[in-house]
């Protein structure tokens, strides 16, 4: 039985059953992991032993007759920039080579008490810097629907484990695109919750005001499963939201009907592929004709979204990365004093990327620039919020591209950054607003690559756009 | 050219980052680039606006001042690149 390809719920019922063995399931991943990670190379650390172990204790539970919980025994993989006690956890960054968390991130330890069976920690752009994963600064991730393209990212790996086999579901973190993007050029599906909703504590900060962990997984159902064992209050994480918590699976109903869905006009504009753009047309058509009233909406400050983040983003990524400074963790390069020590640290170990927007933050908040840069970004960022506040006073959901293109070819777009900034352009918005959005695959283009949409919800609302998602992929 | 030379000398020592003259060049034109990028935002008028730092509503989050037990000091030293007697150890701070 070709279990690899399966989704966690289906393997659930299969586990309990007894008709397969949690070792026999991480077995099959890791027999797929020896075909396929050479050439994928969706891992940067890989824990079969403790996997196996871990797979047999939830083997153990079962002979004994326990009830096991859904994602008990479930291959799952987490994105390197996640704290894993015991496990070591790179950002994908030479500075962070051999650091080893002494804690657990929330997210994971909320998902670890559920025995999920851990395969390895995944690859990603540079401390989440990126939307390709080619700025990892350890290899290259490449996308299993065309070992030509790129997974997208910055949680390439994630995406590209759950797309290619090697993992049953998965954990990223989203910036500004960072799960959406990759689950879209790797179809699979990928859910960014409202700020707040998980906790980011053990979450290697990168934009604190943008950042959130979520679910990349097969399906839907999957989706609302993983999001019910990773949300909720953490005191601490001080941008933690301290409200009561929905049973996601309760979302998974197929029924649109006389939901309010807006296509944003401003999202349909020159520079987006045409077959992307007919796919998300089509969905808007399939919503209608399953009950819900598609309407055209206006988020008039749609373009200047991406100046706002990567003003925003990198000054928040020049605070949050002053801690590698050589002295209580990370690698050291020696100085013959503690600047120069720093110094050549920082120069050394950091990459490319993370250096220039280490350099545009700093610039951004220095004296003399910070209200031309910084404050006008804060400001412009509260304009980008109101254009959503205002468009959901009439409307309950927002449906769009996830991407302006399919996974594009390695290699096509790190000559020019700023080009790679503008694949950002429909996921930023979200960030800055700190909306929740899903991308869930919905066709393939001529060339045979996934093409996804978004589905942007009201603040705290993420049982609409999953219900949403449920009905779409229901009826596809 | 919006961006001096002296402006990214300032900008590398802030940032604790070495950028040799040879690269002072290439640097200073990707910055510009970069700024010129993100003029856009010019255009807007946000006389009137407030700046938002977090989307959400947050307010200050205060806890009870009770003693937690927290990681422990072998735990926290775990990582570090050099320590003795229970510190991290770094190069000398002050001058001789």
């Amino acid at each position: 039985m070709n279990l690899n390809t399966k989704t966690a719920h289906e393997l659930h019922k299969l586990l309990q059953s007894k008709e397969i063995s949690a070792v026999e399931l991480a077995e099959n991943i890791f027999s797929q992991i020896d075909k396929t990670e050479t050439e994928i190379g969706a891992y940067l650390t890989i824990t079969k032993d403790n996997a196996l172990k871990t797979a047999k204790a939830v083997d153990e539970k079962i002979s004994r007759g326990e009830k096991i919980s859904a994602l008990e025994g479930i291959p799952c993989a987490v994105k390197d920039n996640i704290c894993t006690q015991g496990i070591k956890t790179t950002c994908a960054s030479k500075i962070l080579e051999n650091f080893i968390p002494p804690y657990n991130a929330t997210a994971w330890q909320k998902l670890q008490a559920e025995n999920p069976v851990l395969i390895g920690k995944t690859n990603l752009d540079e401390f989440a810097m990126g939307g390709s994963t080619e700025n990892s600064a350890y290899h290259v991730t490449k996308n299993p629907h065309d070992l030509n393209r790129v997974p997208g990212g910055s949680s390439g790996g994630s995406a590209a484990a759950v797309a290619g086999g090697e993992a049953i579901f998965a954990l990223g973190s989203d910036t500004g695109g960072s799960i959406r993007q990759p689950a879209s050029f790797c179809g699979v599906v990928g859910l960014k919750p409202t700020y707040g909703r998980v906790s980011r504590y053990g979450l290697v900060a990168y934009g604190s005001s943008l950042d959130q962990i979520g679910p990349i997984t097969r399906d839907v159902a999957d989706c609302a499963t993983v999001l019910n064992e990773i949300a909720g209050f953490d005191e601490m994480d001080s941008t933690s939201v301290n409200t009561e918590l929905p049973d996601f699976t309760k979302a998974l109903v197929a029924d649109v009907k006389n939901l309010k869905i807006g296509l944003p006009k401003e999202y349909f504009i020159k520079g987006i592929d045409s077959e992307v753009e007919n796919s998300v047309r089509n969905a808007a058509k399939i919503f209608e004709n399953l009950g819900a009233e598609i309407v055209e909406i206006s988020l008039p400050h749609t373009e200047y979204a991406i100046s706002t983040y990567y003003l925003i983003a990198p000054a928040e990524a020049a605070t949050n990365l002053e801690r590698y400074d050589g002295v209580s963790y990370g690698e050291r390069v020696d100085g013959v004093d503690v600047v120069e020590m720093m110094t050549n640290t920082r120069t050394e170990k950091f990459g490319e990327e993370v250096k220039r927007r280490i350099l545009i933050g700093n610039y951004a908040l220095s004296a003399g620039y910070y209200d031309a840069y910084y404050l006008k970004a804060l400001k412009v960022r509260t304009l980008i919020q109101k254009d959503f506040t205002d468009a959901f006073k009439t409307i309950d959901l927002i449906l769009a591209p996830t991407a302006p293109t399919p996974a594009f070819k390695l290699g096509e777009m790190t000559s020019d950054p700023l080009k790679m900034y503008l694949q950002d352009v429909f996921t930023v918005p979200l960030n800055l607003a700190g909306l929740p959005g899903i991308s869930i695959p919905c066709a393939m283009t001529q060339n045979n690559l996934p093409i996804g949409f978004q589905l942007i919800g009201k603040a705290l609302d993420e049982m609409t756009i999953l219900k949403a998602a449920y009905t779409f992929e229901q009826n596809n | 050219m919006k961006v001096t030379e002296q402006d990214i000398k300032t900008v590398a020592s802030l940032s604790r980052l070495k950028i040799n003259s040879a690269e002072v060049a290439e640097v200073q034109e990707k910055l510009d680039k970069f700024l010129t990028y993100v003029e856009n935002l010019q255009s807007i008028d946000t006389a009137e606006i407030e700046p938002t730092t977090y989307a959400l509503p947050l307010q200050n989050v205060f806890r009870a001042d009770e003693i937690k037990p927290s990681l422990d000091r072998e735990a926290a030293l775990s990582n570090a690149p050099l320590k003795e007697d229970g510190y991290f150890k770094v190069p000398r701070v002050l001058e001789e």
